[in-house]
């Protein structure tokens, strides 16, 4: 099935959810609204010719540009972006799927921004779901076990975000 | 006064209530840093938490602040029993984010290093099996193996370990003179070691009693924990990157005749004789996933058989390493190649400079664990053992 047809099905599917698509991009992708993950991803699993049992890869991406004077120049406005890897086992197929975030909830600085879990439907998310919260500080509603998973517990702050400062000092340990 | 043969004291001496146990970071067995809390009744397990991240040394975010050339070396820290397939990884996720293709000799060389680096990853890996079943001897015949095998990477770019061999654009060197006559003989004295270590292990009693019918993973659970590599194919599911991969990643090994190493009507193929299933192996199981390891070391010696007859005839040279400070193409590109322990991906994200605006690594070995607590539930303590090594996991890697 060729992505430009995928787009269509998932279009007339869920009218509301399909955002945008770049499908001459290296790796085509498909972005959704977060509302309609869910139901995009049970559909893209469940459907019998769409197959895409596995999930390979989430990823999260901060566009964010800390210093001011490149800042102005960037060609976007400063969101997250969480990457979904899918592959198919039977057909050999890969496809990309994006939500697109605000950084903080609400524009408030230290709420994270939220994004519906897909743990339910493949359990692979579970993991990485769990890593993305912990680098990237994006929470994940109804995930069953959200914690940190690389980092200690009682670590502050998302270290792959762009305005990341490491801590002075954890338990003693002097950072810098 | 109560004495000791008083049986209400017996009876409260011993405890008959749940126990955690705690299994790790520091346990030879666990395979590096891994830490798994065990909840026991008695002997048999019945909660399995892993903790991870004791090696977490912030990999992806050094790859925000360097050029891919210089993230190289990374990447051999990740996967350390399998450096040069990780710099393979990383090296074909750049060229595809470029749109580098690669001259003919050079993509034959990959092919041997690659293969070569397959079968030191798994020698280590079925070694050190046998050793957390209690059996020694397999563990040194396969390490003086791999040693040999690291001998041959150390002359073609002087590390034994952390290669940084092959870079984005090739190689950083072409194989040295006399080089294949050399990894020719090595593969010909391979071979009998792999029929003993097969006697060794395989069809030995105790081992199969250690791991055949233990720690059994159904097909659709891997799928579902995006389970890959011989952790995968052991529970029988057709998948293997070097042919069902993207293009960018199996046009290298275009016309080589391999069959991948999977289950099909109680039969593994039959390209070679090897030992027989044991009655009481059961697909998916702990001694599916060493049989599937065991024979992709044969696989791959024909591999780099034919990767030497191509390479000794290839027209062009082993590649030319991107400049150290390359500009990127704006874009972004995701690659999953067939490393040892499963699929290995990598994604990055260019904004068009020469660093990264991100970098990710895909880990195999982080799904492969993942699964392990549906595994180890209500098995015997001892078979947790099996089972965690039977996953084959590198820490390097999980964490990154």
């Amino acid at each position: 099935m060729s992505g430009t047809n995928l787009v269509d099905q998932l279009k007339a599917k869920f009218p509301d959810q399909v955002t945008g698509a770049d499908l001459e991009a290296i790796d085509p992708w498909i972005a959704v609204r977060p509302e309609g993950l869910v139901d995009v991803c049970r559909f893209l699993k469940e459907d019998d010719q769409l197959r895409f049992d596995m999930l390979s890869c989430i990823t999260c991406v901060d566009y964010f540009e800390p210093d001011e004077k490149k800042a102005a120049k960037v060609p976007w406005d400063p969101h997250l972006e969480v990457v979904y890897h899918l592959w198919s086992v039977p057909n050999k197929v890969s496809l990309v799927l994006k939500v697109m975030l605000p950084r903080w909830k609400d524009d408030t600085e230290g709420e994270l921004p939220e994004v519906p879990s897909v743990a339910g439907v493949w359990r692979t998310a579970d993991w990485h779901e769990r890593e993305v919260y912990d680098l990237s500080g994006v929470r994940f509603t109804g995930h069953p076990d959200h914690k940190r998973i690389l980092c200690p517990e009682d670590w502050v702050g998302h270290p792959l975000r762009k305005d990341y400062e490491l801590p002075l000092e954890y338990h003693g340990i002097r950072g810098r | 006064m109560a004495t000791v043969e008083d049986p209400r004291i017996v009876e409260f001496d011993v405890r008959t209530d749940e126990m955690l146990i705690n299994m790790g970071p520091q346990h030879p067995s666990t395979h590096g840093v891994l830490r798994l809390v065990l909840r026991t009744d008695g002997e048999i397990v019945s909660e399995t938490t892993p903790h991870i991240g004791y090696l977490h040394r912030c990999a992806e975010k050094i790859g925000e602040n360097l050029t891919p050339r210089q993230w190289v070396p990374y990447t051999d820290r990740m996967d350390y029993l399998a450096g040069m397939n990780m710099n393979l990884g990383w090296a074909l996720a750049v060229e595809k984010l470029m749109n580098l293709q690669l001259p003919e000799k050079a993509k034959h060389l990959r092919v041997i290093i690659a293969e070569m680096g397959r079968i030191a990853s798994h020698l280590v890996g079925m070694g050190t099996y046998g050793l957390d079943l209690g059996s020694f001897s397999p563990f040194l015949y396969a390490f003086r193996e791999r040693e040999k095998i690291l001998d041959l990477f150390e002359e073609t770019c002087g590390a034994r370990l952390t290669y940084s061999y092959l870079t984005p654009g090739g190689a950083t060197a072409d194989l040295p003179a006399g080089w294949l006559a050399k990894c020719e003989a090595f593969l010909d004295g391979l071979l009998p070691v792999i029929d003993e270590c097969h006697a060794l292990l395989t069809n030995n009693a105790i081992f199969v009693r250690r791991t055949a019918g233990i720690g059994v993973l159904p097909p659709e659970m891997a799928i579902d924990y995006g389970c890959t590599g011989p952790v995968l194919r052991g529970s029988g599911v057709d998948q293997d990157l070097r042919r069902d991969g993207e293009e960018w990643y199996t046009h290298m090994y275009d016309g080589y005749a391999f069959e991948v190493i999977v289950e099909k009507d109680g039969q593994y193929p039959k390209d070679h004789e090897y030992p027989p299933i044991p009655e009481a192996a059961e697909l998916g199981d702990c001694w599916h996933r060493f049989y599937v390891r065991m024979l992709e070391v044969r696989q791959a010696i024909d591999l780099v058989r034919q990767a030497i007859d191509r390479y000794s005839t290839a027209s062009g040279s082993y590649g030319e390493p991107i400049k150290l400070s390359q500009k990127l193409p704006k874009g972004e590109a995701y690659l999953e190649t067939e490393a040892p322990r499963g699929q290995m991906g990598f994604y990055l994200v260019s904004d068009g400079s020469s660093i990264p605006w991100r970098v990710r690594a895909r880990s195999s070995c982080f799904c492969n664990l993942s699964v392990t607590h549906e595994l180890c539930r209500g098995v015997l303590l001892a078979d947790v053992a099996a089972i965690v090594g039977s996953l084959d996991i590198v820490m390097g890697e999980i964490d990154r």
